[in-house]
């Protein structure tokens, strides 16, 4: 396993809003997949998973019902309203707007020792 | 789902939560055991990698958003539950915020009705008064200025941004349906109740064309008068009833509870059909104008027309309308100078409170010292210190809520017999009920009240030194706790200071008025208001003759010594105030001394018992005729003359006509603005004049306000029937009303002073009896907690005298620091009195000293009962007891 770092401040809901946005997914699911996708370079603590899906289903960003799984068990599924989806939109893009500007600044720095 | 929906199904949420997780660590669990681990080591892993689902869920919890909603239900059902557990504390503290809370609450509510209720019309913010505007005119002293009545027809006329209704205040006797009477009688425009918003209650307003010389002769009834003239019953409408010998036809009946006077007792007129001449002329000034606003229209609009019209006016009619203007002022309930005494009950009845909040604030110490522990254990167990604050203020503010439900049910039972017990009447009394600004306030209250006894103790939830507490146990109090402690007692000894300097104040201030000397003897006088028979009104010498007759037939009623007229009477509301000057070279009028004047027949100084001090009283040679005869007073003649020698002087009164008046004689100075306000009163100068000497063209309206006045040889109320009887003249149509003795009046001059010192009286010895239990409280509570320290000088070879007065001493300086903050607000408190109150000194070191002593007196009584047990303490047990 390679090293593992914290969650940015803040990002964790952003991810969250991704992994939902794909489709309706329950809670263990989402933690599997950010877990997955991110090939475990990001450490997700599951148990802040949880308020933070409530948090966010509670500022109205997610809308949430049970619904059977393929194992045929009760559980909740997480789906984005349409709040929740601009939120993703405005928070993706500023985000790629930051890590643009970090690289630049990163590279600009290389540069200039030439 | 909105937030008090979720707090709804707090029990599913929780449900759904628990499944929730639960599914995750199955999930977790399964897929580890695809894995390959044994299913025991699964659980395991999977439980690991959520975290304490405990903490997981508390952390769910939050992020609900109704997290302080639930703490604070806990926290207010834990509340009650300690409260039921201690009912000792709970009755204690709950019967004093009660008390506090519902006197608070009772003089709020009529301040409310009384000062702050809106005038009971639909939209009052757009009903304005319009007055008269003149240089000259003191409205301090008079009050504000009427209308002439052509000049509110212009007015109104005028005006395109007010909608203008006149009034004239005027009394009558009613014949004609049953006996005769007295009755107000309001003259009215036509369109007074639609500018009020008032519908009548039965029948229709008058019309336009009834507002006008040689209308027909409407009038419409006051809800009472229609009660019990009429029974009630709705056929009054079409009949008639006889006004001063006037016959009209009643049109209408207003709704119940309509106040344009203090009674509702009326009988509304025209203005427009009444032929008085006083009404044709701009000279005098009788129309009381309400106006509203029209749709639109701004009050600065309605300013600037009316002072336009003003100018016209004054242009078109300068002998009378130089320098007259008018202004509009908003419509403002009449309530007199009853504003000052509610105020100032107020904010005693507050001072109550505070001492109230003390008392409970050093029971609520003390609880939290013995809950120290426990607080202590929580925090120690993670609970953060806002959170035991917010408990410890939930816990407050519930007592607090609760006193103040107690407290506003008092105050409903006790409302009515407090405005029973007001000095005679209080304006706007119907308006006085618990409405929703009292629940508001009474809300209000409470919850400050829980939040200042409440403050301190919370404040002391334990932040650090947790083991120490933990390991201390409950029994040692710290010296800051010691210290708060007596930062309440000394607060609510300083409250009781004030308040009892009040009442001390105010108690010695009756003892000096009713020791004063009225000036007459009042003893065996009896005094009435008279109206003559309409049918003599006519003509001037019908009128001399029924006044004489009227007097004849007094004097002869058995029991009666003497019988005289009169027009203002003292010690009774009314008086008549002139300007005069003692050379002929008169200036203008706001540069006049003025003096009161009394219009009396010659036996006047005979009934009253008033003291001749030099020259003559008027007699029957002062008639029309002969020179113009005055005797004055005292006080007129030290202004007047000084040591002159008074009698033989001339004054010229510029509303006695042209020609001077001759000083006959010089008698005492009687106390007409009542035995408390006279000393303070701006005008004390004092003139009789007779009445044989009123000239033909005023006797109509002089007969209108003329009282009789008799001096008996027994009990002078015994004799009012045969009075009655006796003067009620041919035509059965002469009444008296208002029937006083001079007694009554006399005593009514010191209601005021009589009903506050009450109310201080009750107010401070409620303060001292909660200073006493605080005083108590606080000592009996830290003596107890001091046995062991006190077992242990004795067994050192302390006696009890020496514990008797360590504790005594102890307390002695928590009531000095007190008396000492309480005398520098009491003695500004005593300065308000003074300003507020008439008659009232707040100099009287001896006032202050007596109250003091009786406080040292008090708390020193309190305090003995702890002294006492800690002096008895048994050392070798209460060594132990460590």
């Amino acid at each position: 396993m390679t090293s593992k770092s914290d969650l940015p401040q803040g990002t964790l809901d952003l991810l969250i809003l991704k992994v939902i946005g794909l489709g309706p997914v329950h809670g263990y699911a989402i933690a599997q997949r950010l877990q997955q996708v991110s090939r475990d370079v990001v450490q997700v603590p599951q148990g802040s998973l949880y308020p933070a899906l409530h948090r966010l289903e509670n500022r109205g960003l997610l809308a949430a019902d049970w619904q059977e799984t393929e194992t045929g068990r009760e559980a909740k599924f997480y789906r984005l309203t349409r709040k929740g989806r601009a939120q993703l939109e405005t928070e993706a893009a500023s985000w790629q707007r930051l890590t643009q500007a970090v690289g630049l600044i990163l590279g600009m720095a290389e540069g200039g020792v030439e | 789902m909105k937030w008090w929906h979720r707090l709804w199904r707090r029990k599913q949420m929780e449900q759904q939560l628990d499944r929730e997780l639960r599914f995750h660590l199955d999930q977790h669990a399964a897929d580890l055991v695809e894995r390959g681990l044994p299913p025991g080591e699964a659980r395991r892993q999977a439980r690991i990698g959520l975290g304490g689902p405990e903490q997981v869920k508390e952390q769910c919890r939050d992020a609900r958003g109704t997290r302080w909603l639930e703490d604070f239900l806990q926290d207010f059902r834990y509340a009650l539950r300690t409260l039921r557990h201690k009912p000792g504390f709970a009755a204690v503290a709950l019967s004093t915020l009660a008390l506090g809370i519902g006197a608070t609450t009772v003089m709020f509510t009529v301040v409310n009705g009384v000062l702050l209720k809106p005038l009971p019309y639909p939209d009052p913010s757009r009903l304005v008064a319009v007055h008269g505007k003149t240089e000259t005119w003191n409205v301090a002293l008079y009050g504000e200025q009427n209308l002439a009545y052509p000049d509110f027809l212009d007015c109104q006329r005028d005006s395109r941004s007010l909608a203008l209704a006149g009034l004239l205040y005027d009394s009558g006797t009613l014949s004609e349906p049953g006996e005769a009477e007295h009755v107000d009688e309001l003259g009215a425009s036509s369109n007074l109740f639609s500018v009020l918003g008032e519908p009548l209650f039965l029948g229709r307003a008058f019309l336009p064309e009834e507002d006008r010389p040689g209308g027909a002769p409407v009038a419409i009834l006051g809800y009472s008068l229609w009660q019990q003239r009429f029974g009630g019953n709705p056929a009054a409408i079409g009949a008639s009833l006889v006004l001063d010998g006037k016959r009209y036809t009643v049109v209408g009946v207003t709704r119940a509870g309509l106040r344009l006077d203090d009674e509702d007792a009326v009988v509304y007129t025209p203005i427009g059909q009444n032929p008085a001449p006083y009404l044709q002329r701009r000279g005098p000034h009788p129309i009381t104008a309400i106006a509203r606003l029209r749709p639109g229209a701004t009050f600065i609009q309605a300013q600037e027309e009316l002072a336009l019209i003003g100018r016209h006016l004054a242009q078109q009619y300068p002998e009378t309308n130089k320098d007259r203007g008018f202004a509009a002022k908003p419509l403002r309930p009449d309530v007199g100078d009853v504003r000052s005494t509610l105020w100032l009950l107020l904010g005693a009845v507050s001072l109550v409170l505070l001492i109230a909040c003390a008392n409970v604030a050093s029971l609520l110490l003390a609880r939290a010292i013995s809950r120290e522990r426990e607080l202590a254990m929580r925090a120690a167990l993670g609970a953060a210190r806002s959170r035991l604050i917010r408990q410890c203020l939930t816990e407050s503010a519930v007592l607090g809520l609760l006193g103040g439900a107690v407290g506003v049910s008092l105050a409903a039972i006790g409302l009515r017999p407090f405005i029973f017990f007001w000095p005679g009447s209080l304006p706007r009394a119907e308006e006085v009920q618990v409405d929703w600004r009292v629940l508001l306030f009474a809300l209000a209250a409470s919850l400050a009240s829980g939040l200042l006894f409440g403050l301190a103790p919370a404040l002391r939830a334990p932040a650090q030194q947790l083991e120490q507490t933990l390991r201390a146990g409950a029994r040692t109090v710290a010296g800051t706790s010691r210290r708060l402690h007596s930062v309440f007692v000394v607060a609510e000894i300083a409250l009781a200071v004030v308040l009892l300097v009040a009442a001390g104040t105010l108690g010695r201030a009756l003892l000096r008025l009713s020791s004063l000397q009225p000036g007459l003897n009042v003893r065996n006088v009896l005094v009435t208001r008279m109206a003559l028979s309409p049918a003599t009104l006519a003509n001037p010498g019908q009128i001399r003759a029924a006044w004489k007759d009227v007097l004849e037939r007094a004097r002869s009623v058995p029991g009666v010594q003497s019988a005289t007229m009169v027009d203002t009477v003292p010690m009774r509301e009314g008086n008549n105030q002139l300007g005069y000057w003692t050379t002929a070279d008169v200036p203008p009028e706001n540069k006049q001394p003025i003096t009161l004047a009394t219009t009396v027949t010659p036996d006047y100084l005979k009934v009253m018992g008033i003291p001749l001090l030099k020259g003559r009283f008027l007699n029957d040679y002062d008639r029309m005729g002969n020179e113009l005869a005055v005797v004055i007073d005292d006080v007129l003649a030290q202004h007047a003359f000084g040591r002159q020698e008074a009698v033989g002087k001339r004054l010229w009164v510029p509303d006695m006509g042209p020609q001077p008046v001759r000083v006959v004689g010089v008698v005492g100075h009687v106390r007409h603005w009542g035995l408390a306000g006279d000393d303070q009163a701006q005008v004390r100068d004092q003139l009789y004049y007779p009445f044989s000497q009123v000239p033909d063209s005023d006797l109509r309206r002089w007969s209108e306000l003329m009282s009789i006045a008799v001096r008996t040889g027994i009990d002078p109320l015994s004799v009012v029937e045969s009075l009655r009887r006796s003067v009620r003249g041919a035509t059965n149509d002469q009444v008296i009303y208002e029937v006083r003795t001079m007694q009554q009046l006399a005593s009514a001059s010191l209601a005021r002073q009589r009903f506050l010192l009450m109310l201080f009286g009750i107010f401070s010895s409620l303060a001292l009896l909660l200073a006493c239990i605080g005083i108590y409280g606080v000592l009996a509570y830290v003596t107890s907690q001091r046995v062991p320290e006190i077992g242990l000088r004795m067994a050192l070879g302390a006696g009890s005298r020496d514990v008797l007065r360590m504790v005594l001493s102890q307390s002695l300086r928590m009531i000095f620091v007190g008396v000492g903050v309480g005398l520098g607000i009491a003695f500004a408190a005593a300065r308000i009195l003074e300003k507020l109150v008439a008659g009232v000194r707040s100099t009287d070191p001896s006032t202050f000293a007596i109250m003091i002593a009786v406080l040292v007196a008090a708390g020193l009584f309190a305090s003995y009962l702890p002294a006492r047990r800690a002096s008895r303490i048994d050392p070798m047990s209460a060594l132990r007891q460590e």
